[in-house]
């Protein structure tokens, strides 16, 4: 693998049930370059979180993913409410999600701690009222 | 364990059999808690039964989700776990109850 890979979604902010549809293809090339399972699964649980984080709390957003020989870097972009506060937002068990959204099952509070435990390195930059991006890089 | 072995053991119907073993199991229903937790190719035990358990169950690499307490699962839901190879087990017990027996 000489160039890196580079991809590009747009995660529809309305579509509850078919979220996830980013980080299935990323799961899909990443495996069929031959990338190691756990570095794999660390990849699309992280971004996984990171795209239902989009449609539940902003609303849609992008995902660009880059694949180089040795990392996978990933950003997700919205443009959403943003967050006021990250350091509470990263507290395991923080949540805004409502009582409809938890009913499918999400809004544990634990997006964003899973997004930092499964990533080697993660960086939020978000402002009140313009959006969130999310840096997420993983190395092999 | 095999699927069938699986069912077995737990009283329960093989809606759709992902061909793969499974080795341990994890409980819960909240997404994020078992993609934190479950680990990879393990059986998991919920009574969530929306079509975005099977995509948790294929980004995180469970083996089996096992739907308790004789919850119907959503079309779309037994759709994905057959296109994913993920086994798909219903019995009546409780969650309780299905860990007892494994
Ligand atoms: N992209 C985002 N835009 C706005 N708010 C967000 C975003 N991502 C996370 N948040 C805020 O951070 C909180 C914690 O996120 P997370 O740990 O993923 O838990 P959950 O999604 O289950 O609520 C969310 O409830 C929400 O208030
Ligand atoms: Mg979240």
């Amino acid at each position: 693998m000489g160039e890196s890979i580079k991809l590009f979604y747009n995660v529809d902010g309305h579509d509850f049930v078919s979220c996830g549809q980013a980080s299935e293809d990323v799961k899909r090339t990443l495996k069929n370059i031959g990338f190691p399972p756990e570095v794999i699964r660390r990849v699309a649980i992280a971004m996984y979180e990171g795209e239902v984080n989009m449609v539940i709390h902003a609303a849609g957003g992008v995902a660009e993913v880059e694949i180089t020989e040795d990392a996978v870097r990933v950003a997700l972009k919205d443009s959403g409410k943003g967050i006021a506060d990250i350091e509470q937002a990263m507290a395991e068990g923080f949540s805004t999600a409502g009582e409809d959204i938890r009913e499918l099952g999400f809004g544990a509070g634990m997006g964003l701690p899973n997004m930092k435990k499964y990533s080697d390195e993660m960086k939020i930059e978000s402002t009140v009222g313009v959006g969130t991006n999310v840096y997420l890089t993983f190395y092999i | 364990m095999t699927t069938d072995e699986l069912a077995k053991k737990l009283g329960g119907q093989i809606i759709c059999d992902g061909g793969r073993e499974t080795a341990g199991a994890y409980a819960g229903d909240f997404l994020s808690r078992v993609m934190g937790k479950a680990p990879p190719g393990c059986a998991w035990l919920t009574v969530m039964a929306n079509v975005n358990v099977a995509g948790v169950a294929a980004l995180a690499d469970i083996g089996a989700v096992v739907l308790c307490e004789d919850v119907t699962p959503d079309a779309p839901l037994v759709q994905k776990c057959a296109e994913n190879g993920i086994a798909l087990i219903r019995t009546p017990l409780s969650v309780y109850g299905a860990c007892k027996l494994l």
